[in-house]
């Protein structure tokens, strides 16, 4: 084999694994801002067991629907109405809860997510809209179904099973919140690591042509990843349900802006092809903590919201830089 | 997927037939009977007449060139037989079977590779990856192949050997295929199509952008996949080289084809000719 010509191919690299930097961003942020905020807010009880674990219970809605978003985005598709499919799925968690149990309660909520995905990737394939348009109509009807549902009136969960499963339990040291998110991360990770629908997925993101060119139906992948999005905030529905013990029209509803800079600033690329599921998981950790302490700091709903739009900017930037550098 | 058909089966350099279905091929392989037959294959693209009756043949160990200018067909013909774009009219037969390719999937099901233009590589997975492609490997028996849970060992081990049996080298496969240089790149995307490649192999410009010496591989591996019965569609520029290589000829020319011949029969300057409408003919034969 060993020729003397070199037909294809050149020396080969000293460093052969480039290092992403993007890879890493989130990790690097986090710690930053965690020690930033240690020492500023020192005062303020930053580092109080309470205050971490506050930020935790606000990570994990999150952290679910960045798994989710992950996956759209790595197949270039974009799901704006996770918002409004959470509110919808906690009153439907309420209702559905109330009259047939635990179990029906669940499903009927996961199931609207699955449906509303459904919608989503079908419309988006089928009548060739770009998923962004598709979501956003999407997310005003859903919306106003969920105000509909029950006259913007909240619906309160009273159920012991409900609320320990999903929000205030715990097993041992572990909160139940805690729990749900890692097993999201675990199955989001394994997914797109280790499953050829991971593979396929990045393939569809990457270039759609070249992935229908060796046979992958990219249709299929497509309405997938928004199923799994609209699923996954269903789900973040469920938890949000569960922790506040109430079914409202609105939850979530300001969540959509967070969700997207944390699966960004995690290293997935927002036009497809690269995704990092733990990734996601940490910037939704991030976005938590940097909203945790903003308020400790004093800032109002507004400068957070400003704090969130400047991030998603930074973090897309980067992003591209490092893509032009490569 | 076939997890238990190995990729690439020929011999060094080149295997010589399919683990799989060895039988069904030996008995197709009839020389009198085309390995694929388009008949009439029209396409227009709105007011665009992009192919119109366009018939070719491919047979088993034999390598045919098309020719023709820039917007003379060439790709469409070969998207059409990939599965790519579907015919406006006309049937496409493998081994004598009338058959709807619908998809790329469809195509590769039939024993159809291609080497497209953009050589269809994802820029964001690794060279193993590209090469297995919608062709994983899976573990863990039943539930993990209906899960789809990629072997990755099994498959760097067999992209290695089989990219070193092909003498492509890449100085890293975890490198994602954008590190590659364009030529590497190239190599990769022949190097899938050649290995996977046990019955009709379409080659849209394989070479080009290539230099000297790795378009002399490249050739190499399409006289390779001939002599190992494969039957090989060449769409080239290279006037020089195409003789080389190829024993038939097909000429397109605005959609049309404007000459069909064996390669022996037909002069530099004729081909020429066919490709820029200054002569026209089929009759060689």
């Amino acid at each position: 084999m060993a020729g003397s010509s070199r037909p294809f191919g050149r020396r080969p690299a000293l460093w052969p694994v480039t290092i992403s930097f993007r890879q890493y961003i989130v990790y690097i942020a986090l710690v930053l801002i965690v020690i930033a905020f240690s020492v500023i807010l020192r005062d303020h009880g930053f580092l109080s067991w309470n205050n971490i674990a506050a930020i935790g219970r606000q990570a994990a809605p999150i952290a679910v629907m960045a798994v989710g978003m992950t996956f759209a985005l790595a197949a270039a598709e974009i799901d704006l109405s996770v918002g409004s499919t959470v509110g919808i799925s906690s009153l439907v968690a309420a209702n559905v809860l109330v009259l047939y149990g635990f179990t029906a309660g669940v499903a009927a909520a996961l199931a609207v997510g699955i449906l509303i995905g459904l919608f989503n990737g079908i419309v988006t394939v089928k009548v060739r809209i770009p998923s962004f348009i598709v979501t956003l109509g999407t997310l005003g009807i859903v919306a106003g179904i969920a105000r509909n549902m029950n006259n913007l009136q909240s619906v309160p969960i009273r159920h012991d099973l409900f609320s320990s499963a999903f929000g205030t339990g715990s097993v041992g040291p572990l909160t139940s919140l805690f729990i749900w998110t890692l097993i999201a991360l675990g199955i989001g990770h394994f997914a797109m690591r280790h499953l050829r629908f991971g593979r396929h997925t990045l393939a569809t993101g990457a270039d759609r042509e070249a992935a229908r060119a060796v046979g992958i139906n990219t249709d299929r992948i497509r309405i997938k990843v928004l199923v799994i999005s609209a699923t996954a905030a269903a789900f973040a529905g469920v938890l949000l349900a569960s922790r506040l013990a109430v079914g409202r029209h609105n939850l979530g509803e300001n969540d959509l802006l967070t969700v997207i800079a944390a699966v960004v600033i995690g290293g997935t690329n927002l036009f497809g092809g690269r995704a990092s599921v733990p990734g996601a998981v940490a910037g939704a950790i991030l976005m938590a903590t940097l909203n945790n302490g903003l308020i400790l700091m004093g800032l109002d709903a507004a400068d957070q919201f400003i704090a969130r739009g400047v991030i998603i900017i930074v973090a897309v930037a980067l992003s591209m830089r490092e893509r032009r550098d490569a | 997927m076939s997890a238990d058909h190995r990729i690439g089966t020929p011999a060094p350099p080149l295997a010589a037939g399919p683990a799989v279905g060895n039988d069904t091929v030996a008995g197709a392989r009839r020389a009198d009977e085309p390995a694929l037959a388009a008949s009439r294959i029209s396409k227009t693209f709105g007011a665009l007449q992009a192919l119109s009756e366009v018939s070719i043949e491919l047979r088993y160990g034999r390598a045919t060139a098309l020719l023709g200018d820039n917007g003379a067909g060439k790709s469409t013909l070969v998207k059409c037989i990939a599965g790519m774009y579907q015919p406006d009219s006309g049937t496409i037969s493998i081994d004598g079977r009338t058959e709807r390719i619908a998809t790329p999937d469809t195509a590769r099901a039939l024993g159809i590779e291609t080497v497209h233009q953009s050589l269809a590589m994802i820029d964001t997975l690794d060279v193993v990856e590209n090469l297995f492609l919608n062709r994983e490997y899976t573990r863990g028996g039943r539930p993990g192949a209906w899960l789809g849970l990629l072997d990755r060992k099994r498959m760097r081990a067999e992209c290695e050997e089989t990219l070193s049996r092909l003498d492509i080298r890449i100085p890293s496969l975890r490198r994602a295929a954008e590190a590659l240089s364009g030529g590497q790149r190239q190599a990769v995307a022949i190097g899938r199509a050649v290995a996977w490649g046990q019955r009709i192999v379409l080659l849209d410009e394989p070479a080009a952008a290539l230099g000297v010496e790795q378009t002399e591989r490249v050739l190499d591996l399409i006289r390779n996949l001939r002599e190992n019965g494969v039957a090989v569609l060449l769409i080239t520029h290279d006037l020089e080289r195409v003789t080389e290589v190829c024993d038939d000829v097909v000429v397109l020319r605005q959609g049309r084809k404007t000459a069909e011949a064996p390669m022996d029969r037909v002069s530099k300057d004729d081909l020429v000719a066919f490709i820029t409408g200054a002569s026209s003919t089929t009759g060689l034969r």
